[in-house]
Order: C-alpha cells, then sequence, then structure tokens
C-alpha cells in the first residue's frame, strides 16, 4: 500500500537539494538546516524517537535565530515578462495539473487498496507535481538544475518557519501528555458563570475558540471542551441537541484557528510564502472576519441546540 | 495546574515576538516538566510526534514546479490576464474564489486550492494585478490585497469543510460524542454545519465588498 513514505523520500531528495546548492554557494546555516531536514525525511523512520528529539533541537538551534539567509532571485522581471507574453496562457497548465491530480485520485482511487486512504489525497499531490515538473522540463526546456534552484528559492523565502507546524503538532502532543486538557477543562468549569443555557453555550464556543488559539489546532480543543462544558450542560443539564452543538462547536473553535500564530500552516507560513513583512499579516486580515463569525456561532448554536 | 505554565510561555512568547521555533521548544520543555516528564522522555516524546507530523510539510514538495514557473513568468501571465479581463476588481476576484473554495471543499474537494499551490502563484498576484488595474497601490496595500488573499483561502475552506459527511473533523465530532453514549450519524452533523458556512461568505464576502471599495477611494 502506498502511503507517506514515498513523499517523505521526494520531499528529503528536494531538501538534500538545497542543502547542496546552498553549500555550493557558501550558505553556510541554510546547508545546515536543509541537510537536517532533509535527514529527518529520509531517515526519521528509521531513527529512534529520542534521536528525532535531538534532530530537532538542532533544527532549532540553526533555525531559532534568524541566521538564515532568505531566497535570492534567480531571474529578471523583464525576462518573466517577456516569458509571460510569449507562452500566453498554457503557463498556467503545469501549475493547476497539481491540484487537478489531487482532485482526480481523490475521486478514483478513494476505495482503492493500492493507497493508504490517510496518505491518498498528498500522494497524488506528489504525482502531480511530478507530472507539472516532467511538462516544464520538456516543454521550456530550462537548465537541468533550475527545478532545485526555484525550489530552494522559494523554500529561503520561507526560512526556518517552514517546520513551525510540525514543530506546534508535536507541542500539541506534548500539552497532551503532560494533562493539559484536564487542567484547562478544570479552570473552564470552575471559572465561567454556566448557570443558565445562554450562558454555556457561549462559554462552550468562546472556549473552543480561546483553547483552539492556544492549541492552534481545533481538534486539540474539541474533545477537552465537548467533554467539561458541552456533554454535561448543553445536552446533559438543558436537553440540547448534540449534532448541532458538536457541528457548530468544532466550527466555533475554527475561528480560533483564524486569529492565532499557533495555526502556522494556515497564518504564518502563508504569511512567509506571499513575503509579507509582518509575519502576523495574515492574522490581522482574518481577524475581523473571525469575531463577527464567533460571535454568530453563538448566537446560530444558541437557537438551534435547544430547538 | 503548573501544566497551564506551557500556554503562559507560549502566549508571553508570541506577544514578545521572540523567535517561533524556540517558544515552542522551550514551551514543550515547561509542560513537560510540568507534567512530570524527565527530560529524555520530553526529548523522545517531542521528537516522535514531529516524526509523525512530517506529512504537514508534504505540500512543500509542489515549491519546485511553482518556482520553476514563476521563472518562466507565471505571476505576470497572471497578471496580464487580469489585466485584459475587463470588470475584474480585487474584490470580485476574492468574492468568486471565495465562493469556490466553499462548494469544492462542501463536496470534501480541499485540495483544489491551498496557499503553496494557488495563493502564492496565482490568487495573489491575479488581486494585486486587480487592484493595480484600479491605479497605482503603494506597498502598504499591496501587502493587506495578498494578506486577503490568504484569508479568503483559509475562511473558504475553514467553514465549508464540515458540511462533507467523511471529512476527519465530523468524524471526529461523531466519536467523541459516542465517547460519551450519544449516536449521531455524520448527516446529522455535518448539515448543521450549512448554517455557519452561509454566515462565513456573508461577513467575509462583505468584507471583501468593503475592502474593493475602500480601493476604489484610495486609487480614484
Amino acid at each position: 500500500m502506498i502511503g507517506y513514505e514515498p513523499l517523505y523520500i521526494l520531499a528529503g531528495l528536494f531538501f538534500a537539494g538545497y542543502a547542496v546548492l546552498s553549500l555550493w554557494d557558501r550558505r553556510w546555516i541554510n546547508a545546515a538546516f536543509w541537510a537536517l531536514l532533509a535527514v529527518s525525511f529520509l531517515l526519521g523512520s528509521r531513527m529512534s524517537d529520542a534521536a528525532n528529539g535531538v534532530l530537532v533541537v538542532c533544527l532549532v538551534a540553526i533555525g531559532g535565530f534568524n541566521w538564515m539567509k532568505t531566497g535570492e532571485p534567480t531571474s529578471t522581471p523583464e525576462d518573466r515578462l517577456a516569458g509571460a507574453e510569449r507562452r500566453g496562457n498554457w503557463l498556467f497548465a503545469p501549475i493547476l495539473a497539481i491540484p487537478a491530480m489531487a482532485l482526480i485520485g481523490t475521486l478514483f482511487f478513494a476505495h482503492s487498496t493500492l493507497f493508504d486512504p490517510k496518505a491518498l489525497t498528498l500522494v497524488w499531490l506528489g504525482i502531480g507535481v511530478l507530472l507539472a515538473l516532467a511538462i516544464a522540463m520538456i516543454w521550456l526546456k530550462p537548465p537541468l538544475l533550475a527545478p532545485l534552484r526555484e525550489g530552494r528559492r522559494l523554500a529561503d523565502t520561507i526560512g526556518a518557519v517552514i517546520i513551525l507546524p510540525q514543530m506546534l503538532a508535536a507541542l500539541g502532543v506534548v500539552f497532551s501528555l503532560a494533562g493539559m486538557g484536564k487542567a484547562v477543562g478544570a479552570v473552564a468549569t470552575d471559572y465561567l458563570p454556566l448557570g443558565r443555557p445562554f450562558e454555556a453555550v457561549a462559554a462552550y464556543c468562546i472556549g473552543m475558540a480561546l483553547f483552539t488559539a492556544v492549541m492552534g489546532n481545533a481538534f486539540a480543543a474539541f474533545p477537552v471542551m465537548t467533554a467539561a462544558i458541552g456533554l454535561p450542560l448543553i445536552v446533559g443539564k438543558f436537553h440540547g441537541d448534540a449534532a448541532v452543538m458538536g457541528a457548530i462547536g468544532m466550527l466555533a473553535g475554527y475561528c480560533g484557528t483564524l486569529m492565532t500564530p499557533m495555526a502556522a500552516n494556515f497564518n504564518i507560513v502563508p504569511a512567509a510564502l506571499l513575503e509579507l513583512p509582518d509575519r502576523n499579516g495574515v492574522i490581522k486580515a482574518q481577524i475581523p472576519t473571525a469575531i463577527p463569525l464567533l460571535l454568530g456561532n453563538i448566537v446560530l448554536m444558541y437557537f438551534l441546540v435547544f430547538r | 495546574m503548573w501544566t497551564l505554565l506551557g500556554i503562559a510561555v507560549v502566549v508571553a512568547g508570541f506577544a514578545f515576538r521572540f523567535n517561533p521555533l524556540i517558544v515552542i521548544a522551550v514551551a514543550a520543555g515547561v509542560t513537560g516538566w510540568a507534567g512530570h516528564m524527565g527530560p529524555v522522555e520530553i526529548l523522545g516524546a517531542f521528537g516522535k510526534a514531529f516524526n509523525d507530523a512530517r506529512y504537514i510539510t508534504i505540500v512543500f514538495v509542489a515549491l519546485p514546479a511553482i518556482g520553476l514557473m514563476e521563472r518562466a513568468g507565471l505571476q505576470e501571465r497572471a497578471r496580464i490576464l487580469i489585466a485584459r479581463l475587463k470588470g475584474v476588481t480585487t474584490g470580485r476576484l476574492l468574492l468568486v474564489y471565495l465562493l469556490y473554495r466553499q462548494i469544492t471543499a462542501a463536496v470534501g474537494l480541499m485540495s483544489v486550492g491551498g496557499q503553496a499551490q494557488m495563493v502564492r502563484p496565482l490568487v495573489a498576484p491575479m488581486a494585486e494585478s486587480a487592484a493595480e488595474a484600479e491605479g497605482p497601490i503603494d506597498d502598504a496595500v499591496r501587502y493587506k490585497v495578498r494578506a486577503l488573499a490568504a484569508a479568503t483561502d483559509n475562511i473558504g475552506v475553514f467553514f465549508a469543510e464540515d458540511i462533507f459527511i467523511a471529512l476527519a473533523p465530523v468524524l471526529l465530532i461523531k466519536a467523541t460524542l459516542e465517547q460519551a453514549h450519544v449516536v449521531a450519524s455524520p448527516f446529522a452533523i455535518s448539515r448543521w454545519a450549512i448554517p455557519t458556512a452561509i454566515l462565513a461568505l456573508i461577513v467575509h464576502g462583505a468584507r471583501i465588498w468593503w475592502f474593493d471599495r475602500s480601493l476604489k477611494r484610495k486609487t480614484a
């Protein structure tokens, strides 16, 4: 069954390529960072947990002090504009092949035993990337190293932030191992006013948003808040509808996701990808939508859950 | 209760804008210590979880292909395309993208958008070009347009994905309720995600429309 492993190898090879190119250009810190990340992707599955831990500490030591150099232009605006004029809208084709293949894979191989269902979409995204690269290489005939050079330019533009989503996922695991869920649930039930139905609904929704903001992930917050407030009060004491509570409660959590740097893959990495000077730029663009939506979710839940 | 110190470290770290990687490493150490874990145990748990989460970073295998097409003039082409279409404004473009993202996510097609695959190479340059078509824009406005494009991608997918019954969030809701012996079918859960999806379209759509108007006033 095809799972994540081939993708890890592909990503590892790309990272190793960035490391070699960085060495060539004497960008030592960048070279060390991409080399370690390549080790993680190529060998991580075969290394012990402690060895992986040491690897992460090294990545943090290298990436944590803003020593890495950012990406440098590899082409001139004039060349790119000339290419855009000459090649026309066909330029979109290779890039659109990536989501198109992910789409085809998800639609047609959902029940295939050839692929691990968890990894299906990402595997086909990988296939789409290889297809896009093949089309681009045959059509545009760039130098052989161009894909790696361009990949490295973008990877350097993102910088060490590239591992932030993985770091946060790992922090979430340590949080739950250390009993963070119980502690937060206890605080929520001890200190929040929960005597009336509306108060319970508001506390549950706001609690979901806040705890999601802390964890960076609504999935981590949902079981905790639902066990602490949702099920005993909204469903148990006030006889609300569990399906409505669950559905809207989760979406209240997503409002928290929009407002936190902890949800790095949605909020911080895009800021780096779009080369925004303010790393919280995307969050600032989302807060004015997130807050009305959170209030809206509270009102919706209040009117729908006790029908 | 000491475990809550981990949250304090994270909040303070991000508030004072320390490097996020360092903040997280420290928070993991503090939380583990407060939860009576030994240093080696923390290191192992963190290393294993980091390794298990590598799939999050997989999306960046698209970087060489995106970079290669950018080198060939992809972003410039996106700008030219928008400049030639009459009547396209930043707001209308982002509204269409918001709708597209919501409809596709509601039928389970999350992979047809995304920050690395769609926003950076296509949506953001197109939105910028549409803003420039109205008149010259300064860098502050340019960054706002880009940030709004990224925000629209997130908001579109977040508030519509739970409408699809076979996705992880709906199944997690179902499993959590079942642990308390409350049985709810995925369909019963997913249909109650529809009101919020509509609300998200209204709220964010209104903001996009408002942004478009302020853009017009600025460039006029």
